[in-house]
């Protein structure tokens, strides 16, 4: 469903990506992992559409992906962008008014698992509910991908916990991928179809978790700190 | 059901064990419906499509069956239930005996210290 072919990223004189091949295929939970500045930004953004390789392509279902893939990719950055002003419930309108795909009846429902207030400001929300509505946001547009970049870091144990198991409810595993990058490699261990490390722009390994598991009696962690090490 | 597996064992097989042992154990009794797939995958805190698979195996293994639009159903054929009953017995039993023999322990001692264990037990009632 996605295909990167060759692909090298370069921001002025840095190699962010170097040559990298990757086939992902929908109805997967994927993770993506790697050192800070490995290249995992910059692997969500091409396929967003929002960077252009300097080499190679990235294609999804076939077409190369351009700016206007935003119809089929939902995108959560690290960065919170959301107008501080409005309420939780406003800014769920005005990502319905952006995006055709967008379910408000799925985005009601995930708000209330979430036990997120509809009416405070953004910017009176805490760090982790701030982390809670961009959840609600990401899952709630009906598209094939989601891409979805550190959505557990710097939340504390219990909003990861409510963030994983909104994903287990509310991602349609027979439909859509999922790509999420994440250090906490304990919260997401269980939900993974596929892991993908990355390492100084490279990609060093793409592994079904459970023939990890089967082949290798390893875990991630354990399959990570012998790429690592 | 709790939420800890072991990351270093496929997780489908974990899943399946546990369901197994409910079977075996009757907390799941012949005919009962099994959670959906998404309802067990939340429970245990799982991805569904690794609960799909471990509901695909134990099909496989005729101890549940999928009913097309209504689930999937504790199956209450007797003879699959037993053969389940015994062949987790003798798993467990592989294991213990396994243990005990790498740590260095006589068949005699073993089968006189479970028969010890085991009356200690009854007299305890």
């Amino acid at each position: 469903m996605i295909e990167f072919k060759d692909v090298t990223k370069r921001y002025m004189t840095k190699t962010a990506l170097r040559d990298v091949n990757l086939k992902l295929d929908k109805g997967k939970i994927i993770g993506l992992v790697g050192l800070n500045g490995a290249g995992k930004s910059t692997t969500m953004k091409l396929i967003a559409g929002l960077i252009n390789p300097s080499k190679g392509s990235v294609e999804l279902d076939g077409e190369k992906v351009t700016r206007r893939i935003a119809s089929k990719v939902s995108y959560l950055s690290e960065l919170d962008e959301y107008y501080s002003f409005y309420t939780v419930q406003q800014t769920i309108d005005f990502f319905a008014t952006q995006f055709p795909d967008f379910n408000k009846e799925k985005a009601e429902e995930i708000r209330a698992y979430m036990n997120l207030d509809a009416n405070t400001k953004v910017k009176h929300l805490s760090k982790g509910n701030r982390g809670r509505l961009k959840i609600i946001l990401t899952l709630s547009r009906e598209v094939p991908v989601l891409l979805m970049d550190e959505p557990l870091s710097g939340l504390d144990p219990l909003v990861r916990d409510s963030i994983v198991k909104g994903l287990i409810t509310f991602v349609d595993t027979e439909k859509q991928l999922v790509l999420l990058s994440t250090h906490q490699i304990m919260e997401v261990e269980m939900i993974l179809d596929e892991v993908i490390a990355i390492k100084d722009g490279e990609l060093v390994d793409h592994r079904n978790v459970e023939e990890l598991r089967y082949d290798e009696q390893k875990g991630i962690l354990e399959w990570m700190s012998s790429i690592y090490e | 059901m709790t939420d800890t597996f072991q990351s270093s064992q496929p997780i489908y097989l974990q899943l399946a064990d546990r369901l197994n042992r409910q079977i075996v154990s009757g907390e799941l009794k012949p005919g009962d419906k099994l959670p959906s797939v998404r309802e067990t995958a939340v429970s245990s805190k799982v991805n569904p499509n690794t609960v799909q698979r471990t509901y695909r195996e134990l099909e496989a293994s005729g101890i549940v069956e999928s009913r097309r639009g209504q689930g999937t159903f504790v199956t209450e054929n007797e003879d699959i239930l037993l053969s389940i009953r015994e062949k987790l017995k003798q798993e467990q039993i592989q294991n213990f005996i396994q243990v005990m023999h790498d740590m260095g322990y006589q068949n005699e001692e073993i089968t006189k210290g479970l028969q010890t264990y085991l009356e200690g037990d009854t007299a305890d009632d």
